[in-house]
């Protein structure tokens, strides 16, 4: 056992099932998020944009002035005043105040007022001119255009061709799936102030305080070490907040300088749904063979995400789908191609799963729909297809406990009676007409680590005071996902001090610089290795102090300060044995792999496809937890976010050739559902799963932010099973569309009752997909290049997320 | 303009300072320097701006109940000589309320930022008076607690974090208030009264006249203005449309609009009364209404039903609202009233046009009248996306008198399927007469498929609001088989 996942034998704060560590602060309302601090501020302006009112359109005409007129009105900010970089982004492809608008919404430029309502009213006022251009708005119509942006990477291993040509049972098909709005309750804030040195302070809902600092300074044409960015808190980001944020502090940063006041820049809902990026939806064409006995030989696919008017993480999000589509499953030949097309909409981004949701999508659809033709239950075609320890995936990467997957799944089976309720359910579809059950067990195996190996790194500053309290700072932000509680777990069990003893202060680009995203994860394990580093060197120091004589903390502490021991401490961590080739596709990108399995049990009324969630069980992997009670709140809240992308949430665009063509037409509250109280499984039971040390991560732990969400395909494969039970005979394969709406599973409910002839073409050749032609840019080769050498322009080329 | 409105705030009275007539309750309380009420979406639909104002009692007159309300809705003009308790009124981080505490330890909180929002609608339902006495309305499998906690006082509330189990046991752990804490003894005291208010700046006038009369003449006056009763629906126009009405007129308090009377021939159910002091008042009169009773826990969420009026439903003409649909079935009439007199219109001739109805300007709907008997054989069903807190794609009320084993009476309310709510008049005119069998079923279901003029939008297709027209009767049909529906009469 490593010493960074081994647990000391006493005051051991890890493992203890703690509350949040602001819990008392957020039911009170007293804790403060970035919008809260305006109240505090004496003099704020509030910003408001104009928004393009074509999906694609030249602006040939910008007249601010009647803006000047409206009561309250401060200053109309448009391109001209930016002093640096008019770019909001780090591949420089996202104008920040655009010539070209590239989605319905799009913000040509900014008022600021005295209230929110002088801007608004200017901005109203702001006149401005437009030639509509044409528009591309779905991924098909991008496809027909040619309108691809980005490297368009295959992940390959073996010869497809011939493994397809001599499987025993060769299937081909597609699926077109929706993306996910964030829906933070928290919408993007940003509050930024100028001191008298011109020194710029942002306090922002940032997921990557680094990356709006360097936007940020890019943009006013500042250093780095002339911006600070502050994150208290966020009321949410789920990947929402990693990239789009910059764009908004940099309008507070640029008004705030030019006004020397401070400036708000607070989204509304509408606003934020029209103008920030969503969870990439995909477009999947596959061929898959089979062997008599169910075992998959070959698996040609290719994914197209929809990537919106730029690229953002549209790349990285493109290679952790492809390094997912083989879920838990061992697939012996296998090509993976991926693109990304340009459309007219908002740029999407990384949601929680960051593509792999979206890889592993395509592999339980083609599971899911393939299973009553081979003849085999999906639970039993599933389950015959798991890796074996030491497999290696499509990208060269040993799946190392990969026996913890069959583990997970045999404990669930027997923990939630899997055998004895298939039985009902069969013995209950047989007695109701008009209403169905359909229970389902799906895996997850998900990556842990960034694939661009650069991110993996982080820091943490530690101070322990004279009187023996301790201070930590580390670079990870806290949007809900309890990892202060956990930084303070690990800084209190690394010193071996009371939980008490630690306080935790805000994520700030002054204390601890040059940090990755909270992100992919990674976020205990990265800042929770730097903390503990920080708190090991202190330790050490008061170890030679204390000489062997068990002296109490604060004495201890008291006697290194008198003797001139310095009592604090920067910690760094980077992870190891990690390597990656994206113009190849191979590596071993990830530390390890987390590991999930879920059993949903849903019952569908045929009359209209309304569902309902019966229960669900869950068997997943957390390793040793640093934190149950924060893990718990994880693994339930991703599953039921997971389930909320695969039945409720339903984006549309307008794709109609009117004047709204373009328009996101969920853009509120009231058109875009996300789950309530009702979706909430009626029988929810949440185990993790034992024996499940991770060697090499801090205290044994592994991450949970992110796995979760994906274990959500029981409920998907549950409602599949149940409109199956809706066929006159067995055997019938269902497809559903994603997500799958009561509308959605309705039509599959009434495909079923008419056996329908099935989307999937049996034989070959069947449906081929797309292949790259032989010009396609490989992923991202730019970015490694600047890792390798010092880059001309130090804010390009770190975008390689995953 | 130096207005005289105060406002009493966790038990501390405030004026109204530089808040001006379209100034929501939520923006003028984070102004105030409270900021536990947050905005989420300004529409009413996630709860985050959740707060507990004192309402009169419906069950137990001349008492109060802590009722929930969405603060982003309301204009804080509606709340002058009100009584609000927020998230920081309830508890502080030393001295934690019950409900705070059971979700701060439970894992009811990560962001935190929808929290206090839940916290005020956990806190209404704790307080509820007759909790323990069962919840109203119809409760799926799990909604209610053994602490009689029901789980709809949740249901206008979002949380994107949890999933919501830890939420639910948390509310399903409370136990009962204690006798000396304050805001439970608050119930045996009067509410605060309605207070006269009227209120101008560049941007209009708000006015809460003191009598009916002063309302009809304010209407008769200015034609522009407009009525509102819990903004349910004029706080979404405000928020989110833009809207600055320059005559604000609300009627919410007015007794005239709130009376709950049953007679023999007919059910009266004031205009201004919320959905919520329908359910309970309903209840507690041991009434029992079809249809309307079956919409209103499917109706929005119970923060918005603790505003929303049937006044302010039909007064809209939305043609999604969901109590139109049902009251059409039960042969509603309304009862307008203006400075002139009044006079009623059946509901079945009140939408002309897409929110167009046959109200002039200087009328108000005073009530709704359900004439007696009641059909013997209903069913409402509401097609949404979700159970709770969602508009509904398609809704259709269904009411039959079967005698004999003859369908005498049909009526269906349809909504969603054209510009205004309506009557399938073709599919009733199929079932009136013909036996109550599958085959006039089946035969009805295929005229009722092709009422309306559906269309696709986000909410639903064109071809699956037809298909769901198709549905509802097979599915009565085959419900009322199940249950073994007496049909006859």
């Amino acid at each position: 056992m490593t010493s960074l996942s081994s647990r000391p034998e006493r005051d051991v704060s890890v493992g203890l099932e703690v509350p949040h560590e602001s819990a008392t602060l957020h039911v009170t309302g007293a804790a403060l998020y970035t919008d809260d601090l305006v109240q505090r501020t004496h003099g704020v302006l509030h910003a408001h944009p104009v928004c393009s009112p074509h999906a694609h359109a030249r602006v040939t005409g910008l007249r601010p002035e009647p803006a000047y007129d409206v009561a309250g009105v401060v200053r109309v900010l448009t391109g001209a005043d930016v002093p640096g970089v008019n770019d909001a982004g780090v591949k420089h492809d996202e104008p920040l105040f655009p010539d070209e608008v590239m989605f319905h919404g799009h913000a040509v430029c900014w008022v600021l007022g005295e209230t929110l309502e002088a801007a608004r009213r200017g901005a109203a006022a702001v006149e401005v001119d437009y030639e509509p251009l044409p528009a591309i708005v779905t991924v098909a119509e991008a496809i027909a255009a040619e309108s691809f942006q980005g490297g368009q990477p295959t992940v390959v291993r073996g010869d497809v061709e011939a493994a397809l040509a001599g499987a025993a049972h060769v299937f081909s098909g597609g699926i077109d799936f929706a993306g996910q709005e964030h829906f933070y309750l928290e919408t993007h804030c940003s509050l930024a102030l100028v001191d008298e040195a011109g020194q710029v302070f942002v306090q922002s809902s940032t997921q990557h305080p680094t990356e709006t600092q360097e936007i940020v300074a890019h943009v006013l044409g500042l250093d780095s070490h002339e911006v600070t960015v502050q994150c208290l808190r966020m009321g949410g980001g789920f990947g929402g907040k990693e990239m789009q944020p910059h764009g908004f502090a940099a309008i507070a940063a640029l008004g705030s300088r030019l006004t020397g006041r401070p400036v708000r820049v607070r989204l509304s809902r509408q606003q934020d749904m029209t103008m920030s990026g969503k969870r990439h939806g995909f477009d999947a064409h596959w061929r898959v063979g089979f062997d008599d006995a169910g075992l998959l030989v070959a698996l040609d696919a290719t994914l197209t995400s929809d990537g919106g008017w730029s690229l953002d993480l549209s790349e990285p999000v493109l290679a952790r789908a492809l390094c997912h589509v083989d879920n838990a499953y061992w697939l012996p030949d296998v090509r993976i191609n991926g693109r990304v097309v340009r459309t007219h909409k908002t740029s999407q981004t990384a949601f929680r799963g960051f593509g792999g949701p979206q890889g592993m999508l395509v592999i339980e659809d083609i599971l899911g729909r393939c299973a009553p033709l081979l003849g085999i239950e999906a639970r039993e075609l599933r389950r015959r297809n798991f890796y074996a320890d030491d497999q290696e995936t499509p990208y060269g990467q040993p799946v190392r406990h990969a026996s913890r997957i069959t583990a997970a799944w045999d404990q669930l089976v027997d923990s939630a009676d899997i055998a004895a309720r298939e039985a009902e359910v069969a013995s209950y579809n047989a007695s109701h007409e008009h209403t169905k059950r359909g229970l389902a067990l799906t895996p997850v195996k998900f990556g842990i680590s960034f694939n661009f190996t650069a991110f993996n790194q982080a820091g943490a500053l530690v101070h322990v005071y004279k009187d023996g309290s301790v201070l930590i700072n580390h670079g990870g932000t806290e949007m809900g996902q309890g990892l202060h509680t956990k930084m303070i777990q690990v800084a209190a069990t690394a010193l071996g001090v009371p939980l008490a003893r630690v306080r935790l202060a805000p994520t700030r680009t002054d204390k601890v610089p040059n940090t990755s995203a909270t992100a992919a994860s990674s976020g205990a394990d990265l800042n929770g290795a730097a903390v503990k580093d920080a708190c090991d060197q202190i330790t050490a120091r008061l170890r030679e102090v204390d000489a062997g004589r068990a002296l109490p903390w604060e004495e201890v502490v008291r006697e290194a300060y008198f003797s001139r021991v310095q009592l604090w401490a920067a910690g760094f961590y980077k992870t190891a044995g990690l390597h990656w080739d994206s113009s190849l596709m191979r590596g071993h990108p990830f530390k390890y792999f987390a590991y999930g399995v879920a059993a949903a049990e849903m019952e569908v009324d045929g009359f209209t496809g309304a569902y309902r969630t019966r229960r669900v069980d869950i068997v997943h992997d957390v390793g040793d937890s640093l934190s149950p009670l924060v893990d718990l709140g994880q693994i339930e809240g991703g599953f039921v976010q997971g389930a909320g992308w695969l039945t409720l949430e339903d984006l549309r665009w307008d794709a109609s050739s009117g004047l709204a063509r373009g328009r996101l037409s969920t853009q509120a509250a009231s058109t875009y559902k996300l789950p309530s109280f009702s979706e909430m499984p009626e029988v929810f039971n949440v185990s993790l799963l034992s024996e499940a040390h991770e060697d090499g991560v801090v205290y044994g732990s592994k991450a949970v932010g992110e796995p979760p969400l994906m274990l959500a395909f029981a409920v998907r494969e549950a409602l599949r099973e149940a409109c199956a039970a809706f066929a006159p005979q067995p055997g019938f394969s269902v497809d559903l569309a994603s997500p799958a709406t009561p509308e959605a599973v309705f039509w599959a409910v009434r495909a079923a009752r008419s056996c329908a002839p099935a989307p999937v073409t049996e034989g070959a050749p069947g449906v081929e997909p797309d292949q790259p032609s032989s010009g396609a840019p490989a992923l991202h080769p730019h970015s490694e290049q600047v890792a390798s050498r010092a880059p001309d322009n130090p804010v390009t080329g770190h975008r390689d997320r995953t | 303009m130096g207005s005289d409105v105060r406002i009493t705030v966790n038990g501390q009275q405030r004026p109204l300072g530089s808040a001006r007539v379209h100034t929501s309750a939520l923006d003028w309380l984070r102004d105030q320097g409270l900021t536990g009420a947050k905005e989420g979406c300004a529409e009413g639909e996630c709860g985050a701006c959740s707060v507990l104002v004192a309402r009169p009692d419906p069950v137990d007159a001349g008492t109060t109940r802590w009722t929930a309300l969405n603060a982003c809705l309301v204009p804080v003009a509606a709340l002058d000589g009100q009584e609000i308790v927020t998230s920081e009124g309830l508890g502080t981080p030393d001295a934690l309320h019950e409900v705070q505490r059971e979700m701060a330890v439970r894992g009811g909180s990560q962001c935190g930022y929808c929290t206090p929002g839940f916290v005020c609608s956990m806190a209404a339902e704790f307080y509820r008076p007759d909790r323990g006495s069962g919840a109203p309305g119809d409760h799926a499998p799990g909604e209610v607690g053994p602490n009689d906690f029901d789980l709809h006082a949740l249901s206008g509330n979002l949380c994107r974090c949890t999933g919501y189990r830890p939420i639910r046991d948390a509310a399903f752990a409370l136990g009962a208030p204690t006798a000396d804490d304050p805001l439970a003894a608050r119930h045996a005291a009067p509410p605060p009264a309605p207070v006269a208010t009227h209120l101008a700046d560049l941007d209009g006038t708000f006015v809460r006249p003191s009598s009916l009369a002063e309302a009809l003449t304010v209407l008769r006056d200015h034609p522009d203005a407009v009525p509102v009763a819990g903004c349910t629906d004029h706080g979404v126009e405000v928020n989110l449309r833009g809207l600055r009405a320059s005559y604000v007129v609300a009627l919410d308090r007015l007794p005239e609009l709130r009376e709950l009377t049953a007679s023999d021939t007919a059910i009266t159910l004031g205009a201004a009364l919320t959905l919520s002091e329908i359910e309970t008042g309903l209840a507690s009169a041991g009434v029992s209404l079809p249809l309307l009773g079956a919409v209103i826990p499917q109706f929005a969420s119970r923060l918005i039903r603790n505003g929303a009026t049937l006044g302010g439903n039909l007064g809209t003409a939305s043609p999604i609202g969901d109590t139109a649909p049902a009251l059409l079935a039960l042969d509603a009439r309304l009862v307008l009233v203006s400075a002139d007199g009044e006079r009623e219109v059946a509901l079945a001739s009140y939408f002309t046009g897409y929110r167009e109805t046959l109200k002039r300007p200087d009328e108000l709907i005073r009530s709704v009248r359900i004439p007696l008997p009641l059909p013997g054989v209903t069913a409402f069903h509401k097609i949404a996306k979700r159970r709770f807190d969602d508009i509904s794609g398609v809704a259709v009320a269904l009411a039959l008198d079967v005698v004999d084993g003859i369908v005498v009476t049909a009526r269906i309310g349809l909504g969603g399927v054209a510009a205004t709510p309506l009557r399938a008049s073709a599919t009733e005119e199929v079932l009136t007469g013909a036996p109550w069998s599958s085959e006039t079923v089946a035969a009805a279901a295929e005229v009722l498929s092709g009422e309306g003029t559906p269309i696709d939008d986000q909410r639903a297709s064109a071809a699956y609001r037809s298909a769901m027209l198709g549905q509802a009767l097979p599915r009565l049909w085959h419900e009322s088989q199940d249950r073994g529906d007496r049909v006859v009469s």
